[in-house]
């Protein structure tokens, strides 16, 4: 039971903190997918090669998103284990907070400024 | 394991231990500072969200095309990139017990930090000195206060670094200086994510809006 992972805990103190351990090569691969993740939206919007505005935003946001999963992983070493997958319970738990609060906030501001009534009308009515 | 034994059976009192055992000292720190990290990320997250609503409130100011560099910002993100690699090689070789190469390895993160923190605040200065204060616009009011945060983390962190140089020096690699050091790791590539959705959401989407 959890005896033995106390024991565990006990005499291998170097890493363990439940991380995975982490090695040179897996830095230098993050380090890399992060340059090109980072470099890559970074040109697409100086040089302005693709056809719309829309499509280079939609691009570099998930650009971005897989930069961040890239960190995650490599940089902070989160896997589903660490910490008896306490340490993801808490991610995943942020992730669901921070999307409600974003997607809430833009979708309520975007609604009420639409329905906001325009200033020219406004002066109209007096 | 212990045999389940039928208390009414036997006729003995069975004892529970109430208490928790004691664990090793730091032995939740690690899950903590984690949770630490999540509440920061959601600040983080309530100041893209205010800048989200507020970005595109010029109030006939300057607009992120007028003031933004996106050679700069490039170099600047460059900077935390690799301040981010040269400390996981601090923590690689504070696992293999080498002192002075930990060192070296966190002078140069402190060194690209500062670097990082440099550049930043003379963007600021210069956008202030054309007149794009925070008092300027929503916009304005929404970028300084989120990429302000974002800074003033990393100067905490640089200050939380020269703390832990000076520890590692003084006391060596020891068991606390250790989980200090993997925190401030966890804590500096934490700020690295957050850089990317700024550099993503605040100066690239900026640019192109």
């Amino acid at each position: 039971m959890n005896t033995d992972t106390h024991a565990a805990h006990a005499d291998g103190h170097h890493h363990d903190d439940g991380h995975a351990h982490s090695t040179f090569s897996g830095y230098m691969l993050g380090f890399v997918l992060s340059v090109v993740l980072t470099a890559i939206p970074f040109w697409l919007v100086m040089s302005g090669t693709l056809p719309s505005k829309q499509i280079t935003a939609l691009v570099i946001m998930a650009f971005a998103v897989v930069q961040i999963v890239v960190h995650m992983i490599y940089f902070l070493h989160m896997s589903p284990k660490s910490e008896n997958g306490w340490s993801m319970m808490a991610l995943i738990f942020t992730i669901v907070m921070v999307v409600i609060a974003l997607s809430g906030s833009l979708w309520v501001m975007n609604h009420l400024n639409s329905n906001m009534m325009p200033i020219h009308e406004m002066t109209g009515m007096k | 394991m212990t045999v389940a034994v039928n208390p009414i059976q036997t006729g003995e009192p069975v004892f529970y231990l109430a208490d928790e055992h004691p664990h090793p000292e730091g032995y939740s720190t690690s899950l903590g500072f984690w949770i630490y990290l999540m509440s920061d990320c959601l600040i983080f997250a309530m100041l893209f969200a205010a800048f989200g609503v507020l970005g595109g409130n010029y109030a006939a100011g300057p607009a992120p095309k007028d003031l933004f560099d996106l050679d700069l910002v490039a170099v600047n993100t460059s900077m935390l990139l690799l301040s981010s690699i040269t400390y996981g090689f601090a923590m690689l070789t504070m696992q293999q017990n080498k002192i002075a190469q930990t060192q070296m390895w966190l002078l140069i993160t402190g060194l690209f930090g500062a670097a990082f923190i440099g550049i930043e605040l003379t963007e600021f200065a210069h956008m202030i000195r054309e007149g794009a204060t925070p008092q300027r616009s929503a916009f304005l009011s929404a970028f300084f206060t989120l990429v302000g945060t974002h800074g003033l983390h990393v100067s905490c962190g640089l200050i939380w670094l020269v703390t832990l140089m000076v520890q590692v020096w003084r006391y060596g690699l020891i068991e606390a200086n250790r989980r200090r050091l993997m925190c401030l790791s966890m804590f500096w590539h934490f700020l690295d994510v957050v850089w990317i959705g700024v550099f993503t959401f605040v100066y690239l989407l900026g640019v192109l809006r």
